[in-house]
């Protein structure tokens, strides 16, 4: 055993009932290092974490910070011992101050009277360390975009100077931009000697931030390593034990005729006159950063949101646009936001696949939940859903699991225009190549896809024509083989 | 086994409960002789049914994610306006179908504002409580409204009280409890309002006319309202304006002892009943065990307290 490290894990288990989440995992942390922790969903890293932050015990093996045993009896155990967890889902309280936040629960008061100059120079001083001196200190929280929350979190999280910050999925809601002052902000805690143990799906991520990786998988760690040492493609192949190059499968594809006409559609300030239309058998890219207007733009194709300008022909129809329309048109669309508004998650799966076309399920109103189930258990199975049956509750599935039940609905409806709005965000490796696979397959059957993607090997992998946006404008559009990845992020940004 | 006996809890829990609450007034002697006797029953679901019939409606509310104060004030201005019909000469199903048409009007009311402004239900119907027990006094002059008879008044009743036919309400309650069960369970409309109260987003983008169903779940439980109202009539023989106050709490306590969260997306109609006759059993019990009215309404409060602390269990801890 390494004795220079500050976080030692070896051998530690954890069992749930009979399912082994953890068999014998063992990982090192120096001191100032940012350590990757990657692997599929499932492969046991949100037990890990639960451990190491000590929201669960481990059932066997040990732990040392800085040599000594680490034991921590509950979170606020671990955060006195010096480690810390800033969760994926923002924790703040929406209607305090800046500073109240960060200094919730730590608050610097005498006989119960908070002491405004003192915790003033407490939170300034949190937010100074991270290179946010300018913050408004008493601005209601709740006023400041994702990134710049999280910024008050991690303020948080360091004021209790933590040896050990774990980090679980930061940059899933960040742009580009937010994403790389995060990285400086690690970069700072990095050269204070703070231990940054980094949970990312995000591989070119952990590439560029992290100096050490370990991978796990089934609950065991298969592999690990210095960073620089380490390509994305074998990480994907330590992650799901399966080379990469089979990831997105390149169809034979038809190019039809156009199904889908946009012209000048807008809904200002976030989509301005955008036109371009796609074919049968086309998977159509869009680029660009994030509130660059992808969204706007699918959801004002789709009707839940109205353009103020501008037309949308399906077929040639250039009828009402609403999403109850859409459907009838054989146009389908996948939430980016898969819970607040994709899927009913306290539903049963069943619900939740064939609730765009209950009443095709019996007459006059009446449902056949027989045939409503036996449509549902085909498509959990074509799909490999893990469930236990389709009157499972969706919430209760892992989020690729999830993905695939709201991927479900488009493919029972059926449409055939497909409008997909980050399908693999959030979702292990193992579930993004089998939703590559379904999109490469319904392309070569003749349905038409638009695919929004911040990810852009994904764009380049499976697209036929990529269009980029850029503050509400569609600036390019060409064929895949016109782009590569630099020049598309150079629109995206702005460097024409 | 946690999950098995979570699943048990999940489908029996408010019947498991019923049977605790009959148990537990069936086992001192001296009352058992009288508490576990048909006749007893029969007065026990007469009680019910005019919660039962307000719970159906506020099950489907509540199922939409929504929720309703009004009832008890939709309940009197019914009431009110059927008696007054009564004075006029009309009959017994004339002035029915015109107090289920007013509370159907007030459920449009409540259900247009709540839907197409955006607006809280709770403001709304708490608004909706007020305007209508208002108009209840109004039109009844602030007193109550006699009348010589009707045949509404033989609805709660049985021409032999010691026989063992069920009055004509009981029957009624229970062929809309089995009708309004199947079709939320079996009906599009019903799916869909389920699909409402899970995620009014995800139920829109799927095509869902979220507006409209909205407003016909409110339209819908407003029938039910105005004729528990009728049967409210029945039982008082006269219409009362300041009758049912609090009713509406009454109701809604049926519904969430029967299991429905109030976060919306689930809830059952059975469950709503047998939370209806947990609560009137324990009224009954009490009574014959000679408890003081305020002992009654400390059981009840607990009751509402425990049933939704066992649904916490039984989902897994988010309720």
């Amino acid at each position: 055993m390494n004795p220079a490290a500050r976080l030692s894990l070896d051998g530690v288990r954890k069992s749930f009932g009979a399912t082994q989440a953890l068999k014998s995992v063992s990982l090192q942390v120096a001191a100032g290092e940012v350590h990757a922790l990657i692997g599929e969903n499932g492969a046991g890293k949100s037990t890990l974490l639960k451990i190491l932050s000590g929201a669960h015990e481990a059932d066997a093996g040990t732990m040392r910070l800085d040599g000594r045993p680490y034991r921590p009896s509950g979170p606020a155990d671990a955060r006195r011992l010096g480690v810390a967890m800033i969760y994926q889902e923002i924790n703040l309280a929406p209607h305090l101050s800046v500073r109240e936040n960060i200094l919730l629960g730590t608050e610097s008061a005498a006989l119960g009277w908070i002491s405004a100059a003192r915790s003033r120079r407490r939170a300034g001083e949190a937010l100074a360390g991270l290179g946010y001196a300018h913050f408004p200190l008493e601005r209601p929280a709740g006023e400041f975009s994702i990134a710049e929350q999280q910024v008050i979190e991690i303020a948080r999280a360091l004021l209790i100077r933590p040896q050990v910050l774990i980090m679980d999925e930061p940059t899933s809601s960040l742009t580009r931009a937010d994403t790389e002052r995060l990285f400086e902000v690690i970069g700072r805690l990095r050269e204070q000697g703070v231990s940054v143990i980094y949970v990312s799906h995000f591989l070119e991520e952990c590439r560029t931030v992290c100096d050490r990786y370990t991978v796990l998988k089934d609950g065991e760690a298969v592999g690990s390593g210095a960073m620089k040492d380490a390509g994305i493609d074998s990480l994907v192949a330590q992650m799901t034990g399966r080379p990469v190059s089979d990831l997105y499968p390149r169809t034979e594809r038809r190019r039809g005729s156009a199904v889908l006409e946009v012209s000048s559609l807008s809904r200002p300030p976030r989509l301005k006159a955008a036109s371009f239309s796609v074919h049968e058998g086309e998977i159509f890219g869009l680029a660009g950063l994030i509130g660059a207007g992808r969204t706007d733009l699918a959801r004002t194709i789709f009707g839940l949101d109205a353009a103020t300008s501008g037309t949308v022909a399906v077929h040639g129809n250039r009828g009402a646009a609403t999403p109850r329309q859409r459907w009838r048109q054989g146009v389908g669309f996948l939430s980016e936001n898969r819970k607040e508004e994709g899927l009913m998650l306290n539903q049963p799966i069943r619900d939740n696949i064939t609730l765009t076309k209950l009443g095709a399920f019996g007459r006059m109103g009446w449902i056949s939940r027989r045939r409503q189930t036996a449509a549902s258990v085909r498509w959990a199975g074509d799909l490999a859903v893990k469930c236990r049956d389709t009157d499972q509750a969706v919430g209760e599935l892992s989020g690729g699991n999830q993905q695939k039940v709201a991927l479900a609905r488009l493919l029972e409806h059926p449409a055939n225009i497909l409008i997909l709005d980050e399908p693999t965000r959030g979702i292990d490796v193992g579930s993004k190549a089998q939703i590559y696979e379904i999109i490469g397959r319904l392309a070569a059957a003749g349905k038409t896809v638009i695919l929004v993607s911040s990810y852009l090997p994904e764009l380049l992998g499976l697209c036929d024509t990529i269009g980029v946006m850029r503050r509400g404008e569609l600036v390019a559009v060409r064929p895949r083989g016109e782009w590569t990845e630099p020049e598309l992020l150079g629109f995206a940004v702005g460097k024409d | 086994m946690t999950l098995t006996l979570r699943r048990i809890l999940a489908k029996a829990g408010p019947f498991i409960g019923l049977i605790l609450v009959i148990a537990l007034f069936a086992i001192p002697s001296e009352n058992r002789a009288y508490f576990l006797t048909y006749h007893n029953f029969k007065i026990i679901f007469t009680q019910t049914v005019i919660v039962s019939i307000g719970a159906l409606g506020m099950t489907l509310i509540i199922v939409s994610g929504a929720i309703d104060l009004s009832v008890g004030s939709t309940v009197a201005l019914t009431g009110v306006i059927a008696a007054l019909l009564i004075q006029r000469g009309w009959g017994a199903v004339a002035c029915t179908a015109a107090s289920i048409g007013v509370g159907c009007l007030v459920g449009l009311l409540n259900g247009s504002a709540v839907a197409g402004l955006r607006m809280p239900s709770f403001i709304i119907t708490l608004g909706m409580l007020g305007i209508c027990r208002g108009m209840a006094k109004w039109l009844a002059d602030n007193q109550t409204v006699n009348y010589d008879t009707s045949p509404i008044n033989s609805w709660m009743t049985t021409a032999d009280p010691r026989g063992h036919a069920l009055p004509a309400g009981v029957w009624v309650a229970i062929a809309l409890a089995a009708a309004t069960a199947l079709v939320l369970r079996k009906t599009v409309f019903g799916r869909h309002v389920f699909a409402l109260g899970s995620n009014e987003s995800a139920a829109r983008l799927c095509g869902v006319p979220t507006v409209r169903l909205q407003i016909m779940v409110f339209a819908l439980a407003g029938c039910f309202f105005g004729l528990a109202g009728v049967f409210q009539l029945s039982r008082l023989r006269l219409g009362d304006p300041t009758v049912a106050v609090g009713l509406e709490l009454d109701i809604i306590a049926a519904v969430i002892i029967g299991g429905a969260s109030l976060n919306g997306g689930s809830g059952t109609i059975l469950g709503s009943i047998i939370g209806a006759l947990i609560m009137s059993v324990l009224r009954n019990g009490s009574q014959q065990m000679g408890w003081p009215n305020y002992f009654q309404e400390i059981i009840i409060g607990v009751v509402i307290i425990v049933a939704v602390f066992l649904d916490r269990f039984r989902r897994g801890g988010k309720a």
